[in-house]
């Protein structure tokens, strides 16, 4: 090719189109090229000069009075430079800190330990060997008290009393406390309209339908390091924070700091999924050390401290019941949940929904009436609560109900897509409001479910099935087929700020850009990803919007001092939120940009037209300005009475959540023999809405479903009578690898949401809230031509196997 | 997970070894590969003051054929195992053992010594040298002395290693030509201990089984050689009676503990099928 051609193909739409990288392209990742190098930037990575490093003294006992603490011995160790234990923290108001959820948290135990591995106390030394070494010597007497881990035994009139700092407190942050252990109540829905239904129904189902406690257990495990100039009286605190400016009023509001002397640092993260939204213990005792003593402190937490000490996930008990006619259409739902918090109400939720968004469980179909009522209560276990790679309780609300569906699938005899697909809300019906309260922006659920069904040939399986269990009863097989369906829908992007804040701050976000003379950007966002390729993404987004190429704009999340203010990222709120203050800002640009161009070109801004990465004059398309010019142009050459300069910033309200859904199919094949499982197939459909980047999509599809897999195949943090915290090692805490993780098939369909400006949604979390659903599903189906109604989670080899055995299935 | 601190020595030669072990005393342990004692370390479930590590002593590699004994120096890596045409050609079970340890990075460090003398009953290679009747030849200060793998091990990290002394090597008699064999074991994932796990070999004669061997790993405080088991098999043309036989003998001998993995009961079970499956595989092979 000449290079006269290449000019002119230069100049092509499509060319120049693809140059951008903008919406809709797989670009590859920006954030990989320092990361598969080894080059990230994690806290442990952090070294201040002078630093020490802290160590937590944590409890052996699930539940106990701490009769005396000895730090003399620790103190002697050379090296050691504190010991801090409630005693030290009590006159700074420090020993308690308050919750996400409205109640408080002990930073350093007081009186009594109330779960295994409870911070106790914190050491300070030179290295991290020494602080282990002089941890050891720390003497704390103890005296046992009796443990409560069954959440169905803490509100009987004799429980242990757990909590003596609120003891008297009928009034909890949300209502009445029935009980001691008792946290809240939170009810939604039509009580007696949804009575009525069941009953004048046809078919009702009731089950016990339980979501074990789980575990995040991110990578990279939780750590800060705080460092106090006492000259300045600034405070730097860099940490796993998945929300950094809460973080800093936070810390403001209890240090007492004023909130432009302390800078938030949240650097490279290495996956969050939940875990890292919560304030922890560690980051306090760190900044209250560095306070104490002048100098940085790191704190860096091992996987065992990891995995049974910072925030959980689950640990629902869910009583779910349907109400059915004969031929399959459902006329209500009503549950009742048992929500085990642990021994702090430490869930990370917007403050007005203390069971989260678990009132999505209405699911995907169109269910007259429903009443909801969730109890949590206080047990000797580790607080949390968060969502792990979902909205607010939204696997555990989709979960049920998919659970359900199968379960009433199984009793009227029909198969389960058929009564899927009798019970969906129609395309025609959105905006679609809820019997529980949501209102879900668009949908075409029957067109998704059918998708799936033809590419994963659902008739042949099941017609396959049909004989593998012929086969089976024949004695000619050792192997039970399973196929699972689940159908989701998420709500994500937290959210409208009139009912969603955290801690009296709205749930919006924010974009800043600055557009350079040379037509090069930073961008900066309130979000921070952890893994989810934001850097790549909202560059997309922005260039789509402004016409600048995303490898000419540099993302920037995390540090607080230059970052919008923002709510942080988990549920999904990335791209519903900040991606839509991303959206705005380049429009924004685009509008200034566009008097400029009018300016230059000397005409009219109605005469000209937009086009990819230039505005056009209209009939004169040789007579045009690039974006780039337009930046130059910015700094030199405005029209009358504009400022200079070419930024813009945008803090983004939402109207409304987003509610991606997708149709998850599993095919499982069980060994009766040692219950030994085969995911053979896992089709995967997400509608997510608009899809940004589609490579990253399926990387995040990917990843999720590796998740869900873990979750239902084998994760539990599991507490025996002794309030003893078992698996809390990757030896027994089910984390597969490459070799157990099952092939994944990835489809779309796209639904634009309608009031996001680019009509995206989240996909981040689907995966996760439908994928547990489909293994689950699959699991029980393997079952469902025998006489099993449900099969709790985990389903691991030897669970599995017992359902055999009790149904004489072992050879 | 931050281990206590300890000194660390590297003799060149097994005298020094174990002079040093003599030396120190109860504070000090041989380091092989590391896998099993550093976590322990990091727990401090294994106060210790001394390391004495055995990776620059020469005389503890190598794999030898010494005619119908195969000589495997303590100090040999799973990956070596798998990489050694003598091993396959003489011994393949032990090969197939090692594919189902942990994973590649931890076969490249961990040692065959290391494991077995490690005493932990969720090892694998102790249940096999049992099956193959292996002996270990034992070094200490006052000279060597050899202990079959069948008398070696007395409880959950007991053994008749005596203070002092260290695993030089470990002595597998070859099995016959053409005979079967199969290690089969059950694990929740990759890096997974067993839940449970057998070792069989066995040779037939005329369509009957003329000698098998079996032995169970994880299923008790020590691996299982299941003497009785494999004297059920023999004689027999490994009909399902006498594979029930020797499963039902094998399961008696279980005592799993309620873990993870799965309770007792499952974990005895799971014994049983893993052994009807390795007899099922070695039976294929020999007759094959
Ligand atoms: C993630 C992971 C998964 C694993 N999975 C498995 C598995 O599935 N199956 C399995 O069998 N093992 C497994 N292991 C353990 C691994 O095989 C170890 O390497 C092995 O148990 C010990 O061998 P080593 O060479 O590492 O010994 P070390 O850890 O160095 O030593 C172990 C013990 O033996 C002693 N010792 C070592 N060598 C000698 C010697 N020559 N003489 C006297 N005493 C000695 C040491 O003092 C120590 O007490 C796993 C380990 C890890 C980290």
């Amino acid at each position: 090719m000449s290079d006269a051609a290449q000019k002119t193909d230069g100049e092509k739409i499509e060319d120049r189109e693809a140059n951008l990288k903008g919406i809709g392209c797989s670009r590859k990742r920006t954030e990989d090229a320092r990361f598969i190098q080894g080059k990230g930037n994690y806290v442990d990575d952090v070294k201040l000069p002078g630093m020490l490093f802290g160590d937590f003294v944590r409890s052996p006992y699930g539940h106990a009075r701490i009769k005396s603490i000895d730090t003399s011995k620790a103190l002697a160790v050379p090296g050691v430079k504190a010991v801090l234990t409630a005693a030290d923290l009590k006159p700074l108001s420090l020993h308690y800190m308050p919750t996400l959820a409205g109640d408080v948290q002990a930073v350093l135990a007081e009186e009594k330990v109330l779960f295994q591995n409870q911070e106790v106390a914190f050491v300070v030394a030179e290295d991290r060997y020494i602080a282990a070494d002089a941890a050891e010597l720390v003497e704390v007497d103890y005296e046992e008290l009796p443990v409560l881990v069954d959440p169905f035994k803490s509100m009987e009139p004799d429980a242990p009393l757990l909590r003596e700092d609120i003891k008297d407190k009928t009034e909890g942050a949300h209502g009445a406390r029935k009980h001691y252990n008792h946290i809240f109540t939170w009810e939604v829905g039509e009580k007696e309209e949804t009575d009525a239904a069941f009953d004048k129904a046809e078919v009702t189902i009731k089950e016990l339908i339980s979501y074990q406690r789980v575990h995040p257990s991110p990578m990279e495990t939780c750590a800060s390091v705080a460092s106090m100039d006492k000259i300045k009286g600034e405070l730097t605190v860099y940490g796993t924070f998945q929300a950094p400016h809460v973080v800093r009023t936070v810390t403001s509001l209890l240090s007492g700091i004023p909130e432009h002397k302390i800078h938030v640092i949240a650097p490279d993260i290495g996956g969050g999924f939940g875990n890292k939204v919560g304030v922890y213990p560690g980051y306090v005792c760190s900044i209250v050390a560095s306070i104490v003593l002048g100098v940085p402190v790191k704190w860096v937490e091992d996987r065992m401290e990891n995995l049974s000490a910072t925030a959980f996930a689950r640990d629902y008990h869910m009583t779910a019941e349907l109400a059915a006619t004969k031929d399959g259409k459902i006329t209500g739902l009503r549950a009742h949940v048992l929500a085990d918090h642990g021994a702090f109400d430490a869930c990370a939720d917007p403050t007005k929904w203390p069971a989260g968004f678990f009132n999505i469980c209405t699911g995907s179909y169109d269910i007259p009436t429903a009443h909801v009522a969730v109890d949590g209560v206080y047990t000797n276990k580790a607080p949390g609560g968060v969502a792990y790679r979902c909205s607010f309780r939204v696997t555990e609300a989709s979960y049920m109900i998919e659970r359900a569906m199968d379960i009433l699938a199984k009793k009227l005899g029909m198969d389960p897509v058929e009564l899927r697909l009798k019970n969906f809300i129609q395309p025609q019906q959105f905006p679609y409001q809820s019997a529980l309260g949501w209102e879900y922006d668009s949908g075409d659920y029957p067109t998704a479910m059918k998708k799936a069904m033809e590419k994963t040939h659902y008739d042949a399986l099941r017609a396959e099935q049909k004989e593998k269990r012929e086969a089976f009863a024949r004695g000619e097989t050792r192997e039970l087929m399973g196929i699972g369906v689940a159908f989701f829908t998420e709500i994500v992007g937290a959210g409208p700020t009139r009912n969603c804040d955290i801690l009296g701050v709205g749930m919006f976000d924010s974009c800043e850009i600055r557009i350079h003379p040379t037509g090069a950007a930073i961008a900066r966002l309130g979000t921070k990803s952890q893994g989810q390729g934001h850097e790549t993404t909202y560059a997309q987004i922005l260039a789509t919007e402004i016409g600048i190429s995303a490898d000419d704009i540099m993302i920037e999340e995390g540090d607080t001092d230059t970052a919008p203010y923002g709510l942080g990222t988990y549920g999904s709120r990335s791209t519903p939120v900040a991606g839509a203050a991303a959206a705005r800002v380049g429009r924004k640009i685009r509008d200034k940009a566009k008097k400029i161009a009018a300016h230059l070109l000397e005409v009219g801004e109605d005469d000209l037209e937009f086009e990819v990465d230039r505005f056009k004059v209209k009939g004169l398309p040789e007579k045009q300005k690039t974006m780039k010019e337009v930046a130059w142009a910015a700094y030199n050459n405005l029209p009358e009475g504009m400022e200079p300069g070419l930024e813009a910033v945008d803090y983004y309200d939402p109207p409304n959540m987003t509610y991606p859904f997708g149709a998850y199919i599993c095919v499982i094949d069980i060994d009766a023999d040692t219950g030994v499982s085969m995911i053979r197939k896992f089709y995967a459909l997400d509608d997510c809405g608009t899809r940004i980047n589609p490579m990253i999509i399926e990387g995040q599809v990917h990843g999720g479903l590796t998740e869900a897999f873990g979750i239902a195949m084998g994760q539990e943090i599991y507490y025996d009578e002794g309030g003893n915290v078992m698996g809390a090692s990757l030896m027994d805490y089910f984390v597969p690898t490459a070799v157990e993780t099952p092939e994944w098939e990835t489809d779309f369909t796209v639904t634009p949401s309608p009031h996001h400006p680019i009509g995206a949604k989240g996909v981040g979390e689907s995966p996760n809230v439908g994928g547990v659903s489909a293994f689950s599903n699959a699991v029980n189906d393997a079952f469902a031509h025998l006489d099993v109604t449900h099969i709790q989670m985990p389903h691991d080899h030897w669970r599995t196997w017992k359902v055999c055995e009790k149904l004489g299935l072992t050879g | 997970m931050i281990p206590g601190s300890f000194s660390y020595h590297s003799p060149a030669t097994v005298e020094e070894a174990v002079g040093l072990l003599a030396e120190l005393g109860d504070d000090a342990r041989p380091l092989a590969g590391g896998h099993s004692l550093l976590p322990m370390m990091k727990l401090r479930l294994a106060p210790l003051e001394h390391l004495v590590d055995l990776r620059k002593i020469d005389a503890l590699k190598g794999i030898k054929d010494e005619g119908g004994t195969l000589v495997i120096g303590a100090m040999t890596t799973q990956a070596e195992l798998l990489a050694s045409d003598v091993i396959a050609g003489q011994c393949p079970i032990i090969q197939e053992t090692a594919a189902l340890i942990a994973d590649p990075q931890v076969r490249y460090v961990g040692t065959l010594g290391g494991n077995v003398a490690n005493g932990d009953p969720a090892n694998d290679m102790p249940g096999l040298m049992q099956c193959l009747d292996a002996s270990y030849q034992l070094t200490g200060k006052g000279g060597s002395r050899e202990v079959k793998a069948r008398d070696f091990y007395e409880g959950a990290f007991f053994t008749a290693l005596q203070e002092g002394e260290i695993l030089t090597a470990v002595k597998v008699p070859v099995p016959p030509a053409g005979h079967g064999y199969a290690y089969e074991k059950l694990k929740r994932k990759i890096g997974d201990y067993a839940t449970a796990a057998a070792a069989v070999v066995l040779t037939l004669a005329g369509g009957s089984c003329k000698s098998a061997s079996i032995a169970l790993t994880n299923v008790g405080e020590t691996p299982l050689y299941a003497a009785e088991a494999s004297a059920a098999l023999v004689g027999s043309s490994l009909d399902k009676a006498a594979v029930d036989q020797a499963v039902s003998l094998a399961g008696a001998i279980t005592a799993p503990a309620s873990a993870g993995r799965g309770p007792t009961h499952y974990r005895t079970k799971m014994a049983g099928v893993m052994l009807r499956r390795a007899i099922q595989r070695a039976h294929e092979r020999a007759a094959g």
